[in-house]
């Protein structure tokens, strides 16, 4: 736990104080057994103890310590249960974010911007975030352990609403929490906080028209094999991941992690990333729906260069 | 009436398809349940292989979901409960002073459904089409939609038909305590376990219907298409979730309340001592089967049910600790004072009071609803509840096992083997999932078939793993005791660790099959304890020798079960892709469902319209064959 927001310091403060008052319990109890395992073992010559039936004073002590250890626990619990709930839903400060997860990846929505991502939800730092989740298949669950505890994402007209904000810019890991398949482990997100400036300037550069690939060649490769479920600006479907950028993003498909200076096996550059990925998705990610497309190699290669060249620089 | 009637006795492997008798049928569980233990820990064991470093591909991602899935189900509902059963029968009806348990016939239904229903639901692995949405099989990953294979299926009737055996064992218990106590047993005068038992089997009638309600609505959705967790269709899945925990909270409690009962008796009879505060005990279990219905929903916190219903089941939950603290603190006075012997049966008892607090702490935190949306379906919620089903229930059932297998077997298993088991398990227990809560608050989600590599997850992963391995360790151990232990001869007496103090103790090991010559008569709380300390040769009879009524063996059980196996396939396969033939037409026609059906209610048929009035054993065979079995 490495509480970077609000509302995961809320949370942090109340297991914090769980913990210290479970600690003193377990001392305790540990404290009470240890001394009588050494102190009553059987020893040649014991005689028939003496059989106590109970002690009303020590029972009744017993158990109302108990009662009010659960009541300092038990008031300020209540206390943040109303307290995080709170609805920023309606709120014109709040950034307002629909987010939809699907089998295994994470759409955002903007209603205020009229733009869709993936992936990657792009937040400013300081500004609370209003999430309305839902799912578009199984229950998934939205959690960003730095940020704040988990909502679940239901099917259906079942919107769970949660909020959050970051103190700090920074990159914040998110997790599906709830079991939705094969893949549901490697269902990761990344939430990237940046100064409002830079937030602004990518809502501005999401909503420009899309770039296509240079080359008319794989241009054309890419409109018909990959424009038919994704979108990159005004160009494509919106029905899986949205492209647009997709070369700032920390990650490919949520998991291979993009960096210069790869050390793990799920890692590389953001082309080598693309390339992995493209080459066989099913291998990233059991289970998922995108397919094996029908590319030469020489195709894979120009869209995933294209892909990983597609930058916003929004970030000065 | 004392006229003898000519009935069938039966020897060797039909005597065991056969009878009724609650000793033998508390063998059965104990075996079927012990083997169905191995099997989830198996599973469990590839679990840990697989997560023992980051990135791992030992097992794939979709079989990864199958284990998890089958350890749990299988844990819960094949291994801890059979096991639990295998206990109340070898030991409520003499802690009683009952010649068998209320409904001798039903007795063995029911262990005949659990074990068909284990079977049917572990056969999936051998059809390869294993169920893999989790033990608690959420919708809609378990819907026809997502989950196009008979996984699910499996799960659906194989719970469906072993809950059955888990419904009637819990009435049957019911009926036995409060009408087959000898005279003078009134309610306050029986034995902590036998006051487990009857709390355990109260939750059992009003949890378990809940999970059939469930399971058949699923059932339906599944086979015929229905639409209850179909959310096109205007079904709920947030609905299948109450139910499921409706069933699946008080569950946890009708685990830990039979071993409560246990480690109550075993430390009092290895402390010397009275178990201390009898009646708080009394009233602490009776408040938390009670409250165990109260508090489903903390299992369903982050589902946005708002924040009134998460503050009233925080604080419900909350409240568990108050006569769960009773419990734990009258268990130390109990000891407090006395003089402690350390067999290998108390060394699980004593064991289990430090783990059960720390499993319970854990659980008063997961309480904290805010708190919570951070532990929630992460690691953290595996050590916990690892911490109380295993450091509670399972340290319980070992307690138990070493503490009465010499009236169950009529032999004592080795103390130093038990000791060594003791020490592998404990401690490859701790090393398991203490550190778990560690990679649950750094962030590690539960049910991830794999993990990346940086985050930190390694080192504590590579130890869980360590720890497994060494509980196996222990549970191999514990065989290779028990196959030692039964090469030796029968010696073990009545009252074989000369402390004990209940009724159990009062009758040769193991008890006869009509197990009291003659009823005993129950003077006062631990009967036994009290004949020994006001000097009497064990109990005195509230009844003069005469012929004891006995019920006769029977197949039918056995039978009806195979039928509902033979039916549950038959539905199960219907609407498989049989290509165009003989099979097509077999199972589409639902001939192999309904043949099922025909068998098992036949028997039904044969069982209400045939007499059977048992026999009777007569006083002259009691003095011939003396106190052999």
């Amino acid at each position: 736990m490495n509480p970077q927001g609000p509302v995961a310091e809320v949370q942090f403060d109340l297991m914090k104080l769980s913990i210290s008052i479970m600690v003193l319990v377990v001392l305790v109890v540990f404290a009470l057994a240890f001394y009588v395992i050494v102190k009553f073992r059987r020893r040649p010559g014991d005689k028939i103890p003496v059989q106590v039936e109970g002690n009303h004073k020590l029972e009744i002590i017993w158990t109302v310590i108990p009662i009010v250890l659960l009541l300092i626990l038990g008031v300020p619990t209540v206390k943040h249960v109303f307290g995080l709930a709170k609805d920023y839903s309606k709120d014109p400060n709040a950034v307002q974010v629909i987010v939809t997860a699907h089998q295994y990846w994470w759409e955002f929505e903007y209603p205020q911007y009229g733009i869709k991502t993936s992936q990657e939800l792009m937040i400013p730092t300081g500004k609370t975030i209003s999430i309305q989740t839902k799912s578009a298949d199984v229950i998934h669950s939205f959690w960003i352990p730095a940020l704040a505890g988990k909502i679940d994402s239901n099917p259906g007209a079942n919107l769970n609403k949660m909020y959050f904000s970051a103190k700090k810019d920074g990159v914040y890991l998110g997790k599906c929490a709830e079991l939705c398949g094969p893949s549901h482990a490697l269902m990761d997100f990344k939430v990237k906080s940046v100064n409002e400036g830079a937030f602004d300037r990518w809502v501005t550069a999401m909503k420009e028209p899309g770039k296509l690939p240079a080359d008319p060649a794989i241009a054309e490769v890419f409109e018909k094999q990959c424009l038919t479920c994704h979108a990159v600006g005004d160009k494509g479907l919106q029905l899986y991941p949205n492209l647009t950028g997709i070369g700032d993003k920390g990650t490919v498909a949520g998991i291979l992690v993009n960096t210069d200076d790869a050390k793990y096996k799920n890692e590389g550059t953001t082309y080598e990333n693309l390339k992995r990925w493209i080459e066989d998705p099913q291998s990233v990610k059991p289970g998922n729906s995108m397919p094996k497309v029908d590319l030469t190699p020489e195709q894979i290669d120009g869209i995933a260069k294209y892909l990983s060249e597609y930058k916003l620089n929004v970030e000065q | 009436m004392a006229h003898a009637h000519p009935v069938k006795r039966y020897t060797g492997l039909m005597d065991w398809l056969t009878t009724v008798d609650h000793k033998k049928i508390g063998i059965l569980y104990l075996i079927a349940g012990g083997f169905f233990f191995l099997i989830g820990g198996l599973e469990a064991l590839l679990i840990r292989v697989q997560l023992w470093k980051p990135l791992n591909n030992f097992v794939s991602a979709d079989t990864y979901n199958e284990l998890i899935t089958m350890h749990g189900t299988t844990m819960i509902f094949l291994a801890a409960m059979p096991i639990i059963f295998a206990m109340m029968n070898a030991i409520v009806p003499l802690q009683i002073g009952a010649r068998d348990v209320a409904f001798p016939f039903v007795n063995a239904l029911g262990f005949w459904t659990f074990f068909f229903g284990g079977l049917l639901l572990n056969i999936s692995w051998i059809a390869g089409a294993v169920p893999d949405a989790g033990w608690t099989s959420y919708l809609p990953l378990a819907s026809p939609t997502y989950s196009t294979d008979k996984g699910v299926d499996y799960y659906v009737l194989g719970l469906q038909i072993a809950g059955i055996g888990t419904l009637v064992g819990g009435i049957n218990f019911l009926v036995t305590i409060i009408n087959m106590r000898a005279p003078g047993m009134s309610f306050m005068r029986m034995p902590m376990f036998t006051w487990s038992a009857f709390i355990t089997s109260a939750l059992i009638l009003f949890a378990f219907p809940a999970l059939t309600v469930g399971l058949v609505a699923l059932m339906f959705d599944r086979l015929f298409s229905a639409n209850f967790f179909e959310v096109s269709g205007g079904g709920n899945t947030v609905l299948w979730e109450h139910i499921f925990w409706i069933f699946g909270h008080p569950e946890v409690y009708i685990l830990i309340l039979p071993a409560f009962g246990i480690i109550s008796e075993v430390i009092a009879t290895f402390s010397r001592k009275r178990l201390f505060g009898y009646s708080s005990m009394v009233f602490a279990t009776v408040l938390i089967g009670f409250l165990g219905f109260m508090v489903w929903a903390h299992h369903m916190f982050t589902v946005g049910l708002g924040p009134v219903a998460n503050a009233l089941f925080s604080i419900a939950t909350m409240l568990i600790a108050v006569p769960t603290g009773i419990k734990i603190f009258n268990w130390i006075f109990t000891m407090w004072g006395g003089s402690i012997k350390f067999t290998a049966a108390n060394l699980f008892a004593v064991g289990f009071v430090p783990t059960f607090v720390m499993g319970g702490v854990t659980g008063v935190m997961l309480a904290a609803a805010p708190a919570d949306f951070q532990y929630h379906d992460s690691y953290f919620v595996v050590a916990h509840f690892h911490y109380v089903i295993v450091g509670g229930l399972v340290l319980g059932l070992f307690a138990g096992l070493h503490y009465w297998w010499p009236k169950m077997f009529g032999r004592m298993l080795g103390e130093g083997l038990g000791k060594l088991t003791f020490w592998t398990f404990f401690i490859g227990f701790h090393l398991t999932f203490f550190v778990q809560h560690f990679l649950g608050l750094l962030g590690m989600p539960r049910r991830v078939y794999t993990y990346l590599d940086g985050l930190g997850f390694n080192n504590m992963n590579l130890i869980s793993t360590i720890g497994a391995f060494l509980m196996g360790v222990g549970t191999i151990i514990f065989i290779i005791n028990i196959i030692v232990t039964s090469a030796k001869p029968k010696t073990a007496g009545n009252d074989p660790w000369e402390d004990g103090r209940t009724l159990e103790w009062a009758i040769p090991s193991p008890a006869p099959e009509y197990n009291f010559v003659q009823t005993p008569l129950v003077r006062g709380y631990d009967a036994l304890w009290k004949e020994k300390m006001d000097g009497n040769e064990g109990m005195s009879p509230a009844e003069p020798i005469g012929p004891i009524h006995m019920p006769s063996p029977s197949i039918l059980p056995f039978v009806m079960s195979l039928g509902l196996f033979i039916a549950g396939f038959g539905f199960m396969y219907a609407n498989n892709d049989w290509q165009a033939g003989f099979f097509k037409d077999l199972f589409a026609s639902h001939a192999v469902a309904g043949a099922g059906l025909l068998i098992t209610l036949s028997c039904m048929v044969i069982r209400s319209l045939k007499d059977d009035h048992g026999f009777h054993i007569e006083p002259e065979e009691l003095t011939n064959k003396g106190v052999k079995a």
